[in-house]
């Protein structure tokens, strides 16, 4: 089963054709990168990929659920997707850890667990010894990271990660790629902007947006796939 | 550059006989130069001639083992201390596929960005999925880095040719 599913989407936001007529599958250990210029409709794609934004026409379907039959989103979101936003959106006046406990706690754990995943998972990107810092006393690439497990925290089953590697040197970019090709050969989907060719090269499938349409993709034969 | 020069890094390292050179190499270099024995023969002899190398004895089969001399050590020095020039690199089958398309007016070009671009983006997954399969040494991964780069920088020139292709036409 695929984890979520695109059909034939449009978005059109105040007239503007974001995007139009997108079919597009992720199934279960799949790193799927999107690629295209400013304004393509990358992220309005992943937004509605991960029922944050409603499509103006089409289907879009999550683990099985039709999003537009689907009374509590919030929920759902919560349970099976994990975002990483462009502009991170993390929330100055918490820690690090505290950031990354605040999905779990808003699923219902209980503080004391939800800190132990924080630590667990804050551990797998090698930033456990930060856990207790505020976001202005980390540096950029860490501050992304603490972003990442953020999305990771909680067995999300869907990861969606608009432009993850921003301004991170290569060798840090490659780390966080190794981290989500890491979830995704342990079972999630995951969906990937990004406009750095070096990072789509981790994907199983690259899509290129032209102008809110799917203009190419690279298919590439399932046996090869990983 | 030459094989000499190559030869020379590993003989730096200390005495080498001729296939454990051209083993090394390719290993270095991720095979992405192979070499054959014949070659690594003959240019050793032409060092020799040169005074850059010497043979010693030789291994138990009879193989003859060489050893880099002080001149060869400076003449490595002084490649190493000299950058490489941009017009020393081979023309770009691309580049001119693309220009020529342009000139040729009636050819759409923007099918054959698209075309590339999707075949170089094939190309990085391969290389990508390669490097993380990759268990050699820190020079062949270095070499593998590089190929991804190459492949990254003709994947965004692909990307400016579009866009300027476009405002072109707009
Ligand atoms: N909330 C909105 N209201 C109006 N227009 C919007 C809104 N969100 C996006 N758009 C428009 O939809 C189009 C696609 O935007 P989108 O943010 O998806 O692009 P993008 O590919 O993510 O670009 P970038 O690479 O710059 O992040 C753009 O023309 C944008 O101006
Ligand atoms: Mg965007």
């Amino acid at each position: 089963m695929t984890v979520v599913s695109l059909q034939d989407v449009a978005r059109v936001h105040e007239g503007v054709h974001a995007l139009k007529g997108v079919n597009l599958d992720v199934s279960p250990g799949e790193l799927v990168a999107v690629m295209g210029p400013s304004g393509s409709g990358k992220s309005t794609l992943l937004n509605l990929a991960g029922g944050l934004d409603r499509p103006t026409s089409g289907r879009v379907v999550i683990e099985g659920h039709d999003l537009a039959e689907v009374r509590d989103l919030a929920a759902l979101r919560r349970r099976s997707v994990g975002y990483v936003f462009q502009d991170l959106n993390l929330i100055p006046a918490l820690t690090a850890a505290e950031n990354v406990m605040l999905p779990r706690e808003l699923d219902g754990v209980r503080a004391r667990q939800a800190r132990e995943e924080a630590l667990a998972v804050l551990a797998e990107v090698a930033l456990d010894h930060i856990a207790d810092r505020f976001p202005q006393e980390l540096s950029g690439g860490q501050r992304q990271r603490v972003a990442i497990a953020r999305a990771l925290v909680g067995e999300r089953r869907l990861l969606l990660a608009d432009e993850p590697t921003g301004a991170l040197d290569t060798a840090t970019g490659d780390e966080i790629l190794q981290l989500l090709r890491g979830r995704c050969d342990a079972g999630a989907a995951v969906l990937l902007v990004t406009h750095e060719p070096r990072y789509a090269g981790w994907a199983d499938k690259v899509v290129f947006l032209r102008d809110g349409e799917i203009a190419d993709s690279t298919e590439v034969p399932l046996e090869s796939a990983r | 550059m030459s094989i000499r020069h190559g030869m020379l890094a590993l003989l730096s390292v200390g005495p080498r006989y001729g296939y454990q050179l051209k083993q090394e190499f390719e290993a270095s270099t991720g095979a992405t130069w192979p070499l054959n024995i014949g070659q690594v023969y003959t240019t050793l002899s032409r060092m020799e001639r040169d005074g850059l190398v010497e043979p010693g004895g030789a291994d138990d089969q009879g193989r003859s083992v060489y050893t880099i001399t002080e001149a060869g050590r400076e003449d490595l020095e002084r490649w190493f201390s000299t950058p490489v020039g941009q017009s020393d690199r081979p023309r770009d089958e691309l580049v001119i596929k693309l220009a020529m398309a342009v000139a040729a007016q009636d050819t759409d070009v923007a099918h054959v960005i698209l075309t590339q671009r999707t075949a170089t983006m094939r190309a990085l997954q391969e290389l990508t999925r390669a490097k993380r399969a990759h268990t050699g040494g820190l020079a062949q991964r270095l070499v593998l880095d590089s190929t991804i780069f190459k492949a990254e920088a003709e994947q965004r020139w692909l990307d400016h040719c579009e866009a300027v292709l476009k405002e072109k036409k707009a």
